[in-house]
């Protein structure tokens, strides 16, 4: 039988004291439905590193996952000032990170490159002013 | 080496998950910067930090480290030992700076969780 799952976390920008809540209790959501190994430990990866990023940089954000039979869907939406030039944005060490995001032991320029690293399928959208959409996929 | 083993031979204090120090543990990653820790750490890995806010136990539990060492005799916040505690995730502080902590436990055998890292993306495994 085939099932499907589907659950959403809300972000919030600038909330860095609750960085990482949503994707310790996603962690705990996947194991629960039999996500195991390297593949639940690239889907929280990629969500801790998404999650941050919305804290970091936009107003608010959702987090939405879908499991299907073959496949994790991730799919990161935020409302912010969006990526200029994504290409940048994608080198690993690039950062425009603040202070408050480095004492925190983020900002090192590695979170777009990581996240890409940890997925089957990375599609980034972008428009200025107006916020990203990050589509993830990683194969089960 | 397991967990119990690092703590004694770094005379560590042992801040939570009493219960899980008989893991044995093969490789290590020291880093202040947790954006390299979700990087590079390897499952059932030590991490050796400096920071101390709750956010290293998040990460810890993302990338199944077996242990978070905190060096330069740093103690923790309390809502850190707490999540440590929750989370299951034994948390030690030991007054060994990053490098001598690093050494010590290099010297007793336990390696880092990658070699180097030649460029983006080419990582250079053990």
């Amino acid at each position: 039988m085939s099932r499907e799952y589907e659950f959403s976390f809300p972000v919030v920008g600038e909330n860095f004291d609750d960085a990482g809540k949503a994707s310790v209790e996603i962690k705990r959501l996947l194991k629960e439905l039999g996500i195991t190994g390297d593949i639940l430990r690239r889907t929280a990866i990629a969500t801790y590193e998404s999650e941050v990023n919305i804290i970091s940089y936009a107003w608010y954000g959702t987090i939405n996952i879908r499991v299907t039979d073959d496949n994790i869907l991730v799919n990161i939406l935020d409302s912010g000032p969006g990526i200029t030039d994504i290409e940048q944005a994608m080198v690993q060490g690039y950062s425009t990170a603040n202070d408050r995001i480095r004492e925190m032991g983020f900002g090192a320029g590695m979170g777009l490159f990581n996240i890409k690293n940890c997925s089957d399928g990375f599609e980034i959208l972008s428009e200025p002013n107006k916020g990203t959409l990050i589509k993830i996929l990683i194969k089960r | 080496m397991t967990i119990r083993e690092i703590g004694d031979l770094l005379d560590a204090t042992i801040l939570a998950g009493e219960n899980h120090l008989d893991v044995e543990v093969k490789t290590a990653f020291s880093a202040d910067l947790m954006s390299d820790v979700l990087a590079f750490a390897k499952p059932g890995s030590i991490m050796i930090t400096g920071l101390t806010n709750p956010q290293i136990v998040r990460i810890a539990s993302i990338v199944d480290n077996s242990a978070i060492l905190i060096v330069r005799g740093k103690i923790p916040p309390a809502e850190t030992i707490a999540l440590a505690e929750e989370l299951e995730i034994p948390l030690l502080s030991t007054k060994y700076i990053l490098f001598e902590t690093s050494g010590r436990l290099y010297a007793s055998g336990i390696v880092g969780c990658v070699r180097k890292i030649e460029g983006p993306g080419n990582v250079v495994p053990l």
